[in-house]
Parts: structure tokens; C-alpha cells; sequence
């Protein structure tokens, strides 16, 4: 090696000139704007909902039932229970056909079936969450009544789609040497799929559920003529049911103080879960 | 001369309306490796393919003509595909290790997932499955841990030992070194010439000297037509068509 080394930045730079620099200025502004303007909307609901809600969200906001009209106190321990309750069923629903609904889209491309069950499976997505509710308000409360579960049922009727794009997206990403080895060890094609596929895929459709229930979670309008709402904590499904959408629904329409801070409350607590599941789901789908 | 294990009679293989292999007939004897060589896109992996029905799930594959194994028709009237497959192994060209599983599942998978429970057994064909694909000594302190965590070389001699488990009559392999580097290579190699103790070797392969160093037998695709059959030694040494002489010294391809 010789003492006489050329460094590689011995050229000199050429320096830029000003309006070139003021150009480059000017769209770094830009952009920057840009990007508030993006954030800037789900700051100003965050805040605003930490600054009105966060006061009701005490003890008694997880602990008790909303207090009678006119009166101070009182919680959402009724939505908390109802939306969960819900959640849990609507999932059942959801997660059951939506993960079969992608396996099938993903796997049997060949059945003739196919093209049908992807059209109902887009058509569904692009129903509005409102006729959701008609559907199992014709299908249940009809016949037996508001119920938590009816309202489940038009929650899981959301989820469905959803689940099935996030699940056929996901199944497609497991490469296909990966199916043709487990085949050509001699195993059933329904084998592979259940026992190499779709563990391989597992942490996306974890992503998928998680992203569907965070959606459906904020659903008032499917919710208002299946499971109604209940002022008081309901642990029998086929009883009407609260819900958080459903209180900050009624909360914030109400003319009492008192019922608009709850529903404020909630309405911070339901962006609380959404934003968890969202981080929740992000984790998942990275540990794969 | 025995039967032979495998005999292909008048094999074409279509893509939609194009066809890939044209009449193609060949004979493997049990005991013995068989390269597969020929240039790119001349039907070698299709014809492999077509052994262990994989196109049966390609939309617009059709495989026509008779594929004999050991007396019986692959395609033959209430055959079932599955049941064929157990009795045909395959190795692909990339190592395809099943990702969720560990080291020794995924060995024994093949068995596992149809259903045998016997732990002692699995764990015997595991060590067996693995001896025989020389990975043993190399992973029998980490059988639990994340097939993935292998190395490439590793990953591809779990999948032969995969292979291996379910005691195939034929091991096809699909260019099985191409994505390995000269050592791991070399052991692979190695490997095939003792495999031949338990199994019949099909082996598509883009590398001459490959084919050259491990195969009894040869056959010279070019454009979906079977050029040449016959023992390594005369199909490089003194080709009968002037194309396979020309392929084999390396004036194309």
C-alpha cells in the first residue's frame, strides 16, 4: 500500500446552486406539511377524547352500569361485558367461515366453485354494515327477539370477508415446493393444508382476525335493532345487549352532562382497543 | 436383466395445447442412479414430474401414454394418487424444509402426520432416515430445535432424510444441488451412491459432471424429445446422435 492514496471524496463536490437549494427547501416544507395534514386527524380525535373522556374513566367507569338519567356516577361495565361477549361470538362466526372461505380460495383453484365463491366473497365485503343488521334482524330477532347473539351474528357476517382476503393473501405467500413435498410424502391434500400450510401461515391470519375484530368493534349501526343495548350487565346471549358503539351512541345523543362524559369515555376506551389490537396484530404478523 | 422398477411407455406431457414431452420411453432398473440431463425448458423436470402425478394439480397439465411402476399403471384406472405418491419420494431443487416444524418432525412427518403415534418407532426412523442422509451426527444434539435454523446444505440433506423416512421404491430429484454451494454439493453426491443400497435414484440434473460422477444411466432431453438412453459411460463417452455428442461436449446447452 502506498502512502498516495486517492480518497474517494477528492473530487469536489459542485456546489448547488441557490435556487436549487430554496427549491429543495421548499419541498422539504411541503412534505413535511403533508404529513401533519395526514396525522393531524387522528391526533385531534385522540386528544380531544383524552381531554373529555379521560376524567369518567375512574373505578366506577369500569365497575358499574350507566346511572339512571339526571344522575352523577356510574359506569360502562354493561358495554365492556356486552362488546366483548359479542366479539367473542361474532369471531366464532367469523373466523370459522372466513378461514375456510381463504383456504378454499387459496387452495382449490381449480374448483369450479371458485369464481363464485370469491364473487359472494367481494360482494360481501362491499355491504354496508347497517344492512349487516337487516340481514340478522330478519334472520333472528324476527323470530326470537333482540340478543346479544343476533348482534354477534351481524358482527360476524362483517368479519367474514375480511377474514377471507387476509387468509387467501397470507395461504399464498407459503411458497409451493412447501405443498408438493408434503404431497409427495403421500399425505392427503387435506393434510397438508391443515397440518403444514396453515401453521405456516398462522401468525398472518392471527394479523387478519385481529384486524377484522378491531373493525367490526367500533359497528353501531348493525347493533342498534339486533342486540339493542341493555342498561344493565347482560351475560345471557339470547337478552339484549350493550355495547360501547351503542352507549356512545345514546350517550352522546343524550341532553345530560353526565351521559355525554361517559360516552366520551368509551369512546376513548374503544380507540384504546382498536389501537392495542392493531399493535397486537402488527406483532404477530412479525414474528412469523 | 429383472424387471425394471420403472418403464415409461409412449410418456407425452401437455401444458394446455403445448406439449413439453413427446413420446418418451425409458426403463430404470431398481438399484441404479438415472440422471436426467438436457438444456433448459426441455422437459427433463416435467417428464420427473409426471412420475409422482405432481401435474395432477397443475390447472391445463395432461400427461398421456403409460407410466409403469413396479407392474402397477400410475395413471391407471382407480389409482389413487396419494397412495402412489408414498411410494415415490421427491427432492426438490430448494431446500423446502416444512417451516413451523423442527428438526425431527420434520423427518418423520411423512409418518407422523399419517397418523403414526409410536414415539420409539419415530425416533428409530428418524436416527435411520437421517444416517442415511449423513445428517445425523450433525443434528442429533438439536432435533427440537427450528428445522430453518439449518443451514442450506443441511436443510436439502433433511429433506432427502424426509424423503427417505417413508421408504420410497423411487427418489426423484429435482436438480437437488442447484442451490448449494461446491461442498455441500460434494456430499450429496457422496450420499447417492450409498442411497443406492435402499432406493432407485431419478435425478434431473444441469450439471454435467454431475451427472457424469454419480448416474449408471443417462438420458438426453432436448425439446421434449428423449435424444438418448443409456449407461453414463456410453452416452459420454461415445454418443450414438450427434446432438447428445454435441450437448455432452459442451457446444451448447
Amino acid at each position: 500500500m502506498t502512502a498516495q492514496s486517492t480518497p474517494l471524496s477528492g473530487r469536489p463536490r459542485p456546489r448547488l446552486s441557490a435556487a436549487r437549494r430554496l427549491r429543495n427547501l421548499l419541498m422539504g416544507v411541503l412534505i413535511a406539511l403533508s404529513t401533519v395534514v395526514v396525522v393531524a386527524p387522528l391526533l385531534l380525535i385522540f386528544f380531544y377524547l383524552l381531554r373529555e373522556g379521560l376524567g369518567a374513566m375512574n373505578l366506577e367507569f369500569f365497575t358499574r352500569t350507566p346511572a339512571p338519567e339526571g344522575e352523577t356516577g356510574g359506569g360502562l361495565l354493561n358495554a365492556i361485558l356486552g362488546s366483548l361477549q359479542m366479539l367473542a361470538m361474532a369471531s366464532v362466526l367469523g373466523v370459522g367461515v372466513g378461514v375456510a372461505g381463504g383456504i378454499f380460495l387459496a387452495e382449490y383453484p381449480r374448483h369450479p366453485l371458485m369464481p363464485t365463491v370469491r364473487m359472494l366473497s367481494d360482494v360481501l365485503a362491499g355491504i354496508p354494515a347497517i344492512v349487516m343488521g337487516l340481514v340478522a334482524y330478519g334472520l333472528i330477532v324476527l323470530q326470537f327477539g333482540f340478543s346479544g347473539l343476533a348482534g354477534a351474528v351481524a358482527l360476524g357476517f362483517l368479519m367474514i370477508p375480511i377474514v377471507v382476503r387476509t387468509t387467501e393473501e397470507v395461504l399464498k405467500l407459503v411458497p409451493v415446493t412447501v405443498r408438493e413435498a408434503g404431497l409427495s410424502l403421500g399425505l392427503p391434500q387435506w393434510l397438508v393444508i391443515l397440518r403444514i400450510v396453515l401453521p405456516a401461515a398462522a401468525g398472518g391470519i392471527i394479523t387478519g382476525v385481529m384486524l377484522a375484530l378491531a373493525r367490526v368493534a367500533g359497528e353501531a349501526a348493525p347493533l342498534l335493532f339486533t342486540a339493542f343495548g341493555n342498561p344493565l350487565v347482560n351475560l345471557d346471549p339470547t337478552k339484549p345487549m350493550s355495547a360501547l358503539p351503542l352507549e356512545i351512541y345514546r350517550g352522546a345523543t343524550s341532553a345530560y352532562d353526565e351521559n355525554q362524559r361517559l360516552a366520551k369515555a368509551g369512546a376513548l376506551l374503544l380507540i384504546l382497543i382498536i389501537f392495542a389490537t392493531s399493535l397486537l396484530a402488527r406483532r404477530a404478523s412479525r414474528r412469523r | 436383466m429383472s424387471t425394471p422398477l420403472l418403464s415409461a411407455q409412449n410418456v407425452s406431457i401437455y401444458y394446455g395445447d403445448k406439449q413439453a414431452v413427446r413420446d418418451v420411453n425409458l426403463t430404470v432398473q431398481r438399484g441404479t442412479v438415472n440422471a436426467l440431463i438436457g438444456p433448459s425448458g426441455c422437459g427433463k423436470t416435467t417428464f420427473l414430474r409426471a412420475i409422482n402425478r405432481m401435474h395432477d394439480l397443475t390447472p391445463g397439465a395432461r400427461v398421456t401414454g403409460r407410466i409403469v411402476l413396479d407392474g402397477e399403471d400410475v395413471y391407471g384406472p382407480g389409482v389413487d394418487p396419494v397412495t402412489m405418491r408414498r411410494r415415490v419420494g421427491m427432492v426438490f431443487q430448494k431446500p423446502n424444509p416444512f417451516p413451523t416444524m423442527s428438526v425431527f418432525d420434520n423427518v418423520v412427518s411423512g409418518l407422523k402426520l399419517a397418523g403414526v403415534r409410536d414415539r420409539a418407532r419415530l425416533m428409530d426412523v428418524a436416527e435411520r432416515s437421517l444416517r442415511g442422509a449423513a445428517l445425523w451426527d450433525e443434528v442429533k444434539d438439536r432435533l427440537k430445535t427450528p428445522a430453518t435454523g439449518l443451514s442450506g446444505g443441511q436443510q436439502q440433506r433433511l429433506c432427502i432424510a424426509r424423503a427417505l423416512a417413508v421408504e420410497p421404491e423411487l427418489l426423484l430429484m429435482d436438480e437437488p444441488t442447484s442451490a448449494l454451494d461446491p461442498a455441500s454439493t460434494a456430499r450429496i453426491e457422496d450420499l447417492m451412491t450409498g442411497l443406492k443400497q435402499v432406493t432407485t435414484i431419478l435425478i434431473v440434473t444441469h450439471n454435467m459432471h454431475q451427472a457424469a460422477r454419480v448416474s449408471d444411466t443417462t438420458s438426453f432431453f432436448l425439446n421434449g424429445d428423449l435424444v438418448e438412453h443409456g449407461a453414463t459411460d456410453q452416452v459420454f463417452t461415445s454418443p450414438r446422435d450427434e446432438r447428445t455428442e454435441a450437448y455432452v461436449t459442451g457446444r451448447f446447452g
